[in-house]
């Protein structure tokens, strides 16, 4: 459903991605692994819409066949159209904001659609009261989901780490979305709380939402992946379920920073 | 006549735009290191202008008349009182306020502006000060067409005097201890920190070395206009502010750059087109160079950090 | 540094500070500028820093865990008095006028303008954390429109103002739109070089403006249909009601018109909140990024704020040009801008209370000094102060300058800094300041 190919991304003279393609399935939990500075994040922003790729294409592939060019769509409509949602590296919520607020914020597009121009809701007319109900019985899905129900009302600043990572991804997925990329979602967790990541993530794409996710974590990885995609220094090295990359010899070697031949390409 | 019209312009834009440098250059250091505008900065600059005149008139009333001589002790007197004042400006105004949310010493350095403004105008008058032309004289470059273009010997001491005075403060910044923390603090001032630089002493030092130079352009204001009044340094401010923006903040040479092209783009505005609408033509083209380089001139591209 | 030494250091610096700039004197005569002493003024402020140092240390030294537990008290209870404060502030509003008091019903008219444009930025900077420098462009535009169409086309106040609040909007958006993707601080010196810009244009577009004289005779609004005229008799307020025609009639008219006005944009603000587009302005402030991640379009999200602060901005200032049936560029300096935004920072940003309270404080304590100032000077008959008798009104932006100053080392959150939520399954929980953001725009 996700094809990137030949991707190119340069930062005046460096190359953060250099000439990559892999395609992730569509139902499929996706992991892009990779040594530190391998270019995992930018990969990430091209596909999000932060980033304008030097090259290459994203093309995403809805069910019903629709397809959306994510390399030269701004930002705003990969979200509401290509319906691509994503999680950041450091937490990134509206932490002055509630909980709640957080994940009514995420349903900015369609609760926006219901406010006929902003006047009628602000007088407290039309279909407003209803979606804003709708959308509060959505949010609290999540929260059910993400264990959070008791603390809507708090800020969400004020949340432990681990809640707050789950509670970027509930805001993400408030956007209902088709593929949803995390950024080192696990990075930081105890092993409960990755744990219970681990059944969360699962249960998104048992729904039907496909993941593509980046993590260090290999725990993490190897055990809910379906397919893996291995990056070092901007160019792919592997690509395969796990057991084919934990047997490749070209990601270990990368891992371990071993091979001359490595530092003859770049 | 056009010719010699065009480099009459020049001479002065330069002159002008030294000014505006001089000023730049502390608003751009710290917004380098702390990231504020110094609001008072254009304050400073009219309190370094006041300084000078009246180090003047009391070295004329001491009887020191002789010129070198008097502008080198009112440069030197202006500069280490004006940098008091910069001094203190940090000390009362914006030191509590460190690590505050980002409008606080916004608030706080527009009330030290108004502060200042008001304090001079209480202390010295609201009247308009005219001196007497301390450099008399210059000299004839060409003569075209009847239109005899002139640099005077005051522009040519105020050009010199602060191409000297910048050459001395890059040296300062590029080769000495001091400059070295200064830079440091202005890549990542908590790291500073970290690593034993009193931090506190060097922002001291950056708003004392900003107001010393801004002291030297109010002297220079001063020699150039003859006439100061305690409303200067606003509008001043403001367009010395432009000047770093349009050089790119936290860049020196931008901006003396900067400065350069304000005081030429107002120069050249005033001489073909109208004298009202400079300085709509100085901030058009700030607006315009932000649009199209959004970190000015000589600035760093930012790459966004998601 | 024992405090003795300290105080006898900071009395150093002041010598240094004021000895050149108070000692000496500048005066013009005959042969130019020639200096004066006046070294009593200089001991005098010299000594006033040594002794006021002493003072602040011993208060400091003595009493500094309780003055923070104070601070955080004092805070907790506006907060919750905001309840009340509310509601009182509301009822003292309305019956204002009924002391039959012009110099008070005047004074309340100033404040509440202000109160209405403290309102209208604090959508723009409070709730979307744009900082905008230049605000009162915008009501220089509402203001001009309203001179403008009345004097030219002869157009009453009411089909006038909403024309002013649109065309200060429209001029919101327009310059909003190419500038609006500036961060932080590029906004900010846009935005005041913006209201620059209008000024000047104002001064030196005679033939429009009327250049620096401004625009004289603009019409003062009527009570549907009835103008407040003097003559009395048909159409006029005093002859519909058979009552003796007063200027005061017209002032307290005036007065709740602004009083209306406040109230619609406070009540605006509150609603706007409460749907997508004011959560919006709130996320963007808090994380812009994050916003663009959820589909948030983010230039037409800062846009409508702009767009919607512009036009309050216009609104009060077509309500000014009618209050003062005269305008001109001097009405319209960067001072204004900084007012209304140190009244929106120093009310606590978002808070409408606060905004209030905060031009209660400032525009009322600022002709409050005024008077005050003046009384004193009336009073100083003595020759030892014959020097600064006469200059007394002048120290009053002295005194707000420092005044700004010290209430942001105080209080760098602003009166009332906590942030309520706008929607809740339970109980609405205030959220501590320090975790509302600032916005970086």
């Amino acid at each position: 459903m996700l094809a990137v190919s030949n991707l190119v991304m340069r930062f005046g003279g460096l190359r953060a991605v250099d000439g990559l393609s892999f395609e992730a399935r569509a139902g499929d939990i996706t992991a892009v692994i990779g040594p530190n500075g391998a270019g995992k994040t930018t990969v990430f922003n091209c596909i999000t819409g932060f980033y304008r790729p030097t090259a290459g294409a994203i093309t995403l592939t809805h069910r019903n066949g629709e397809k959306f060019p994510l390399h030269r769509m701004p930002g705003h409509r990969i979200a509401t159209e290509a319906k691509v949602a994503r999680t950041f590296q450091n937490i990134r919520l509206f932490a002055g904001m509630t909980v709640l607020e957080n994940l009514l914020v995420a349903q900015h597009n369609k609760l926006m659609a219901a406010t006929g121009l902003g006047v009628l809701a602000m007088l407290g007319l039309g279909r407003y009261r209803s979606a804003e109900a709708a959308g509060i019985r959505k949010a609290r899905h999540w929260l059910d989901a993400i264990g959070l129900t008791e603390r809507a009302d708090d800020p969400a600043g004020a949340l432990p780490y681990g809640a707050q990572r789950r509670l970027e991804i509930a805001r993400a997925m408030c956007i209902d979305p088709v593929l949803l990329c995390l950024d080192e979602p696990a990075a930081g967790l105890n092993p409960r709380e990755s744990e219970e990541l681990n059944r969360l993530l699962l249960r998104i794409r048992d729904q039907g939402c496909s993941l593509l996710l980046i993590e260090h974590d290999m725990g993490v990885v190897m055990r809910i992946s379906d397919h893996i995609v291995v990056l070092d220094h901007g160019r792919k090295i592997s690509d395969g379920t796990p057991a084919e990359v934990r047997a490749d010899a070209a990601v270990i070697a990368a891992y371990l920073g071993e091979g001359e031949d490595d530092e003859v390409e770049a | 006549m056009d010719y010699a019209y065009a480099l009459q312009q020049l001479i002065n834009g330069v002159t002008l735009g030294m000014i505006y440098g001089l000023i730049a250059v502390g608003y751009t250091m710290v917004y380098g290191i702390i990231g504020m505008i110094n609001f008072a900065h254009g304050d400073i600059f009219m309190v370094g202008a006041f300084l000078s005149m009246i180090a003047l008139l009391g070295l004329a009333a001491l009887g020191i008349t002789w010129v070198p001589l008097a502008l080198a002790l009112t440069l030197l007197f202006a500069a280490a009182i004006t940098a008091l004042y910069g001094w203190t400006v940090e000390r009362v105004a914006y030191r509590p306020l460190r690590g505050s949310f980002r409008l606080a010493p916004l608030i706080s350095a527009i009330g030290m502006s108004i502060t200042l403004q008001n304090y001079v105008q209480v202390s010295q008058g609201a009247r308009v000060k005219p001196i007497e032309a301390v450099i008399p004289g210059g000299i004839q470059v060409m003569n075209q067409g009847g239109f005899t273009v002139e640099l005077s010997w005051m522009q040519i001491a105020i050009v010199a005097t602060t191409l000297a005075i910048l050459a001395v403060f890059t040296w300062l910044v590029k080769r000495t201890p001091l400059g070295r923390t200064m830079r440091a603090c202005e890549q990542d001032l908590k790291m500073a920190s970290l690593l034993g630089i009193d931090t506190d002493r060097t922002i001291s030092l950056t708003f004392v070395i900003g107001a010393a130079l801004a002291a030297v352009a109010g002297l220079m204001f001063l020699l150039y206009y003859g006439v100061i009044d305690f409303y200067i340094g606003f509008i001043a401010g403001i367009k010395a502010f432009t000047a770093a923006v349009l050089g790119g903040i936290g860049s020196l040479p931008g901006a003396v750059l900067g400065g350069l092209l304000i005081g030429l783009i107002e120069v050249f505005w005033s001489a073909y087109f109208s004298v009202e609408y400079k300085d709509v033509a100085a901030f058009s083209i700030l607006i315009i160079v932000l649009i199209f380089m959004p970190t000015g001139i000589l600035g760093r591209a930012e790459v966004e950090k998601v | 540094m024992t405090p003795l030494r300290d105080a006898f250091l900071s009395a150093a610096v002041a010598l240094g500070l004021f000895g050149p700039m108070v000692g000496l004197l500048t005066v013009s005569g005959e042969h130019g500028l020639s200096l004066e002493l006046r070294p009593i003024a200089t001991a005098v402020i010299v000594g006033l820093v040594f002794l006021g140092r002493l003072l602040v240390l011993s208060w400091r030294g003595r009493g500094r865990v309780e003055t923070y537990k104070t601070n955080r008290a004092l805070a907790e209870g506006i907060a919750h008095a905001g309840k009340f404060i509310a509601p009182v502030l509301l009822v003292a509003a309305v019956a204002l006028p009924f002391t039959g008091s012009r110099y008070y019903v005047d004074l309340g008219t100033l404040v509440l303008t202000y109160i209405m444009l403290g309102w209208g930025l604090n959508i723009v900077v409070g709730l979307a954390g744009l900082l905008d420098l230049g605000y009162v462009a915008f009501y220089a535009v509402g203001a001009y429109s309203y001179a403008l169409l009345s004097t030219t086309y002869d157009l009453g106040f009411w089909t006038c103002l909403p024309l002013a609040g649109l065309f200060a909007g429209c001029a919101g958006v327009m310059l909003g739109f190419p500038v609006l993707r500036l961060r932080g601080d590029y906004l900010a010196i846009v935005t005041l070089a913006f209201g620059e810009i209008i000024r000047i244009v104002l001064t030196n577009w005679v033939s429009l403006t009327n250049g620096p004289n401004g625009i004289t005779g603009i019409p003062r609004p009527t009570l549907f249909g009835l103008r407040f005229s003097m003559e009395g008799g048909e159409g006029t307020f005093a002859g519909f009601f058979g009552i003796e025609p007063a200027t005061i009639q017209r002032v307290i008219f005036l007065y709740y018109v602004i009083l209306v006005l406040a109230l619609l944009t406070n009540w605006v603000s509150l609603r706007l909140r409460r749907i997508p587009l004011g959560r919006a302005w709130e996320a963007l402030r808090e994380d812009e990024i994050a916003c663009r991640s959820l589909g948030i379009n983010v230039r037409n999200t800062k846009l409508t704020a702009f767009g919607m602060g512009a036009m309050f901005g216009g609104l009060a200032g077509a309500f000014f040009a009618t209050r003062q049936a005269f305008i001109s560029p001097e009405s319209f300096t960067f001072i204004e801008s900084a007012t209304v935004l140190a009244i929106v920072v120093l009310g606590g940003m978002g808070s409408q209370l606060g905004v209030a309270l905060a031009a209660i404080v400032m525009v009322g304590g600022l002709e409050t000094l005024r008077d005050v100032l003046s009384f004193l000077g009336d009073q100083m008959n003595s020759p030892l102060f014959a020097g600064i008798a006469g200059q007394l009104p002048l120290y009053r932006m002295l005194i707000f300058g420092l005044v700004l100053v010290v209430m942001m080392v105080l209080r760098p959150r602003g009166l009332i800094s906590g942030r309520t939520p706008t929607v809740a399954l339970g109980a609405r929980k205030e959220i501590a300041a320090e975790l509302v953001a600032q916005g970086r725009g």
